[in-house]
């Protein structure tokens, strides 16, 4: 689940924003409002955020913390909810997404439009005022190439949609980092890497399953555009790319032998499945579903076993010892 | 006559978009309750200098 991938298993009749009436006053709950957040991208960005944060060489008050990861999750979003607005038409076709709520009807397309630029602007301006500018700028820059470049530019427009738009969920562990440095170095920027090349094998093996689907939608995903085989091949490549630089925070010194074993044990099984994807053929999906699935586990462990490691629990363990 | 009226009434909301309405306003009543409590806290932990930060 990266911020190019969220979207519950729906199922149901579709309907287009765009068909609703303008003029009838909103229906809209609290629950369809926080529906445009996207709460499960939200929480991985909080938890990716949170990583960046604690493992940073600087020490910032909870209150702070608190405060920056509530502005960066907030900022994520925004940015789903500008994507829901943008993408209603097609949202509109594909199951995976057809019961969102503009599709659906339950929010209209300048309710969405609205909420979206007001999270936006408060996050980014919360963040810069109390925190850091430095993270507020990140996360302004986030919030554009995740609802400009990647929604309303790469989505429709190129197969490489993901991959270049994968860095929008590859930015949170830098801005947590730049919110407790004012700064940028190597570590977050191994971060992003992760995460920047975790997106494509993750997104593609779903893509894998859901071609059909985009296909109806009429979004140029790489299983549409160049075929089952040759997104495989991609599958496989960006999992070799991956799995080296999963193991580069314990090579570069930056992660302990903890981190170091996960990320070798856990990049082997990535790549295995990898290998498995690479090896089927449609109508086949398990071996996707399977990589899909473990791509999820595989970040997770890798972030919280650096939070362990690094940050809070490698300070909790530290406090202990003396 | 009727058009007059309808007119002077305005929009008539039914009940479910006035439950509507009443939940999105709680919840925006509540999220300013919650952004004077975080500013507040922000306040006392930076003292006299909350909006000096690094840049």
């Amino acid at each position: 689940m990266s911020l190019v991938s969220e979207g519950a298993d729906l199922r149901g009749p579709v309907f287009t924003g765009r068909d609703a009436a303008y003029a009838e006053p909103s229906l809209a709950g609290v629950g369809d409002y926080l529906a445009l957040m996207k709460p499960r991208v939200m929480s991985l960005v909080v938890f990716t955020a949170l990583t960046g944060l604690a493992v940073a060489p600087a020490h910032l008050h909870p209150v702070m913390a608190f405060t920056a990861l509530l502005c960066i999750a907030v900022g994520a979003g925004a940015a789903g909810a500008l994507n829901m607005w943008y993408d209603a038409d097609i949202d509109a076709r594909m199951v995976r997404t057809a019961r969102r709520p503009v599709p659906m009807g339950r929010v209209q397309p300048g309710e969405a439009l609205a909420f979206g630029l007001t999270l936006a602007g408060f996050s980014v301006a919360t963040l810069g005022l109390m925190v850091s500018w430095a993270a507020a700028a990140l996360l302004a820059f986030t919030i554009f190439f995740y609802a400009v470049v990647y929604t309303a530019w790469l989505k429709r427009a190129t197969p490489q949609n993901i991959v270049i738009g994968g860095a929008a969920g590859a930015f949170p562990p830098m801005i947590g980092w730049a919110a407790a440095t004012g700064s940028l170095s190597l570590e977050p920027v191994l971060l992003f890497l992760i995460i920047f090349f975790w997106t494509p094998p993750h997104f593609w093996a779903l893509a894998l399953y859901r071609t059909d689907d985009y296909a109806r939608a009429g979004i140029p995903m790489l299983p549409v555009v160049a075929g089952d085989g040759a997104t495989r091949l991609q599958v496989l490549l960006y999992t070799v790319i991956l799995v080296p630089l999963g193991v580069a925070p314990w090579g570069f010194g930056f992660a302990g032998l903890l981190y170091g074993a996960t990320a070798a044990i856990s990049g082997a099984v990535m790549l295995l499945l990898a290998w498995q994807v690479y090896n089927e053929r449609r109508p086949a999906d398990r071996a996707s579903r399977n990589l899909f699935a473990f791509s999820i586990l595989y970040l997770f462990l890798l972030f919280a076993v650096l939070l362990v490691e690094r940050g809070w629990g490698g300070a909790l363990l530290g406090w202990a010892a003396t | 006559m009727d058009d007059k009226r309808t007119e002077e009434k305005g929009v008539v909301l039914s009940e479910a978009q006035k439950r509507a309405r009443r939940s999105r306003s709680i919840a925006i009543a509540i999220a300013l309750a919650a952004l004077v409590v975080l500013f507040y806290a922000i306040t006392l932990v930076k003292g006299p200098g909350v909006l000096n930060r690094p840049l």
